[in-house]
């Protein structure tokens, strides 16, 4: 068996290059008519972000490439930026396939002073701008959790959410058989999320607060999160929260997502002290959006994954 | 003992699941942007043929299927097995009933098959596309009539029944499509 060397030719046609480069000039102008201030941080961290579920590339002697430009950019709202926003490349270890590519364009942005609830409207009209849809329905991830999968997401336990997935034939082999997280991930990727936003784009928030790190949690339940995802015929295309400004709570959340990566046997990753430092000194409160730009443009242009509308994807680069 | 891991998951590649050979149809990477990734895969019993879907989690590793094709000449069946032969090595291979399956009603001897070896024993023998065989029974050929529609069937040398033209006779040797059970030509026209 020998691999062919890969084509030097683009996965993407001229014409979807063309309505890409548009894509990006009507995300600027949106931002700009809604005072949104671009940034650029730079693609290498000191540190990567602490989520057991991220996976950065490390770059020899200097750093990390950035899975999200979220750290950076909330050390610029610290400092006072106003509003901002970053349209550019980021990276993330092993994720490749029809939906995934380990180097892709994300769309984030954080306005200061804003509610969850204003950037869920604020995506909204992004994709009435750009895409031409619009967010069709809000439901609650308590309720679709239930609907799909018949079980309270916030009171079940790792074994009944265990069997439900067994039930279903998708208990995957050496599962954590222990972990909440990693059931709710489970479920609601494999048996939820294909069955979203058939109709158009669906909001659902109020994710279960297990695994939450830079995200408020509920003060009226401690068990939610104030995070939302949008879904797009089955595809996750943004993910948004009102921010976490207790540097107290990210020190413990960032300590428990580490303990969670070595009890998986992966290795622990150094704590962005940057960051923390930022937010000692006062991260305003905030709501922000990250959106997978590339995974809007194959929605947008019906294709049944990303690869068609990178310049080249991964097996080209 | 070989390992796949499933960052190596892709259509064709042989792995075991519970004691079994299997084959990749599709393999999907899922995995929520904060979360836990999974491959999703379909996959096919290469005993039974059922295809089933299973989920790993990504980074896993799964065991290597010993599992490949030769070009196998089939030699004779006796109570018990079907008989076949590596033409360049002289090695000899038997094929249970279950592994040759349908394709029983097509072997003749001396033709060559493809077969599916699992830790060198036959799990599935595929006839070739189109074989020649010569027909041992079928009513008296209509002279004259070589064009016209209307079928008849022929028993072939291998036991298989085929419907062929009416001009057809006993003894003729005709070319077949193994995997439509049709009949094509007479060999000579082929």
């Amino acid at each position: 068996m020998t691999d062919e060397a890969p084509s030097w030719r683009p996965s993407a046609t001229r014409e979807t290059l063309a309505r890409r480069a548009a894509l990006f000039a009507d995300v600027r102008r949106f931002m700009a008519e809604r005072g949104v201030m671009e940034v650029d941080t730079g693609v290498i961290g000191r540190a990567p972000p602490a989520e057991r579920g991220l996976d950065a590339l490390s770059v020899a002697g200097a750093g990390w490439l950035a899975p999200s430009p979220e750290h950076a950019l909330k050390r610029l709202l610290a400092a006072g930026s106003g509003a901002i926003y970053q349209l550019g490349h980021v990276f993330r270890a092993g994720e490749s396939g029809r939906w995934h590519n380990p180097e892709f364009c994300m769309l984030e942005w954080y306005r200061p002073g804003a509610r969850m609830a204003d950037v869920v409207e604020e995506t909204a009209a992004l994709l009435a701008a750009v895409a031409g849809t619009s967010v069709v329905e809000r439901v609650r991830y308590r309720d679709v959790f239930r609907e799909h999968v018949g079980l309270d997401p916030l009171a079940a336990g790792p074994a009944a959410l265990a069997r439900a997935a067994d039930e279903r034939g998708v208990a995957p082999p050496g599962a954590p058989a222990d972990s909440r997280v990693f059931w709710l991930d489970l479920l609601m990727s494999v048996v939820v999320q294909p069955r979203l936003g058939r109709n158009g784009p669906v909001c659902v928030s109020g994710f279960p607060a297990d695994d939450a790190v830079l995200v408020e949690i509920e003060p009226a339940d401690a068990r939610i999160s104030r995070r939302f995802e949008i879904y797009w015929q089955g595809v996750e295309l943004a993910n948004g929260a009102q921010e976490l400004t207790d540097p107290e709570r990210a020190r413990a959340a960032m300590a428990r997502e580490n303990e969670a990566r070595e009890a998986a046997g992966a290795a622990p990753v150094p704590t962005d002290t940057a960051l923390l430092a930022a937010m000692d000194h006062g991260l305003p409160a905030s709501a922000g959006v990250a959106l997978g730009v590339d995974r809007l443009l194959a929605l947008m242009l019906g294709h049944d994954g990303i690869g068609a509308v990178l310049p080249f994807a991964w097996a080209r680069r | 003992m070989a390992q796949f891991n499933t960052n190596q998951f892709k259509g064709g590649l042989k792995i075991i699941l519970d004691g079994d050979p299997y084959t990749i149809v599709e393999n999907e990477f899922v995995k929520p942007g904060k979360g836990q990734a999974f491959n999703r895969v379909k996959v096919r019993n290469l005993k039974t043929n059922r295809t089933v879907e299973r989920t790993f989690k990504s980074g896993d590793s799964v065991e290597a299927a010993d599992v490949f094709n030769l070009d196998l000449q089939y030699l004779y069946q006796d109570d018990e097995f079907y008989h076949f032969m590596e033409p360049n090595s002289f090695e000899q291979y038997q094929a249970s009933e279950a592994a040759v399956g349908d394709a029983a009603k097509w072997l003749k001897p001396q033709d060559h098959c493809d077969v599916t070896l699992w830790n060198g024993v036959p799990l599935q023998v595929d006839a070739p596309n189109f074989v020649t065989l010569a027909v041992t029974e079928t009513d008296p050929g209509v002279r004259g009539n070589t064009s016209s529609g209307g079928t008849k069937p022929a028993t072939l040398e291998t036991g298989a029944v085929v419907q062929v033209p009416l001009f057809i006779e006993e003894g003729e040797v005709l070319r077949v499509d193994t995997r439509k059970g049709e009949y094509v030509s007479r060999a000579s026209e082929g």
